[in-house]
């Protein structure tokens, strides 16, 4: 009886650590420096950039995001040649080992927000969500800087 | 017959001297355009982003900043339009000696009202110029830059661009000058162009 009750606690305390994905890697993850560059209305494509640290001692999968912001969120990575021709395409799941640092940023790689639902104005931030292989979600407030922002202080 | 065979041996020996003078001009050319000594000059006829008619005459007697891109492009084209800024921003009361412009390589989405939009918005006195696909495919071949459609589902239209992001530097003459690769900070561009100024 009294091992059953344990079991029951232990179930009942395991369920929703379970359920938030708690045991799993994408709990260590910590996201830094996200910013955006405002858009000109809701025409074009908006990007958005940031540092996604693995905190923990596994490594963690990035399958994915998504935003309320836009119909489709996508990393793209962005590669130029020796001739000095750039061209983007969607960078896949992408692997960060442990203590490792991916940088989301201009020249390397962005998240291409497609299909804007309302406008990117400066001073405001919206919300991205990123999907990580073990069912870990890690939500990322994204504050929308100047136009001509180079970097997340501006 | 032995005329036959000098004749034929002569125009062998011809064939192969023009063979080495073509590879050995290749290889020099290559290095004159590596090192930018290749004196090739800005030409083009384009709209700008105020409707108006544009050649590189407009510009003449000033240093201009030539960047290749297109409107929808999310991450290349705004950053280096952010890093033109800082540049002339830098250059202070010398910025007047210097027009920057940004040649669309997308004339079938990018008309003047777009960019309009995109120029306006970075306030740093960028021109903003747009073309006929013919005039956009004419000023490629005089710049030596290339792009491509490629296809990709979400974007507008279903495509963006792959396209050549250098920065090019022509200077009052309209002669190439120097370029810049993608990603070179502004504080670099506009000592090399403080010093290329001055000099």
């Amino acid at each position: 009886m009294r091992h059953a009750a344990r079991s029951m606690l232990a179930a009942l305390l395991l369920a929703p650590a379970l359920a938030t994905g708690a045991w799993a890697g994408s709990d260590d993850v910590v996201v830094e420096n996200a910013w955006s560059r405002a858009s000109i209305g809701t025409s074009r494509p908006g990007a958005a950039y940031m540092e996604v640290r693995n905190a923990g001692e596994e490594a963690v999968t990035l399958t994915g995001l998504q935003s309320d912001l836009a119909m489709v969120s996508e990393i793209h990575r962005v590669t130029t040649d020796d001739r000095g021709v750039s061209s983007m395409a969607p960078a896949g799941a992408i692997v960060i080992a442990p203590g490792e640092t991916v940088a989301i940023a201009p020249g390397v790689m962005h998240v291409m927000l497609m299909q804007l639902q309302r406008p990117m104005r400066e001073g405001e931030s919206f919300p991205l969500t990123l999907n990580f292989s073990d069912g870990g979600e890690v939500p990322v407030p994204v504050p929308v800087l100047g136009i001509a922002a180079r970097g997340p202080e501006g | 017959m032995r005329t036959v065979r000098t004749v034929a041996w002569v125009l062998v020996g011809i064939a192969a001297f023009a063979l080495v003078w073509l590879l050995l001009w290749a290889d020099y050319r290559a290095a004159q355009v590596e090192d930018g000594s290749l004196g090739f000059q800005a030409v083009f006829e384009l709209t700008d982003h105020q409707g108006m008619i544009r050649t590189q005459e407009d510009f003449a007697g000033r240093w201009m900043l030539v960047f290749f891109g297109f409107a929808n492009c999310p991450d290349v084209c705004p950053t280096t339009l952010a890093e033109i800024a800082a540049v002339m921003d830098g250059l202070g009361e010398d910025a007047p000696m210097v027009q920057p412009l940004f040649i669309s390589v997308d004339p079938e989405r990018d008309t003047p009202a777009a960019m309009a939009d995109f120029m306006q918005a970075f306030d740093a006195g960028i021109v903003g110029l747009t073309g006929t696909p013919e005039q956009t495919d004419r000023t490629g071949d005089s710049f030596h830059i290339y792009f491509e459609k490629v296809e990709q589902a979400a974007a507008p239209g279903g495509y963006t661009m792959s396209h050549s992001s250098q920065l090019f530097l022509f200077g009052p003459d309209g002669a190439y000058v120097k370029s810049w690769t993608y990603g070179t900070p502004a504080e670099d561009i506009l000592a090399d162009l403080k010093q290329k100024m001055s000099s």
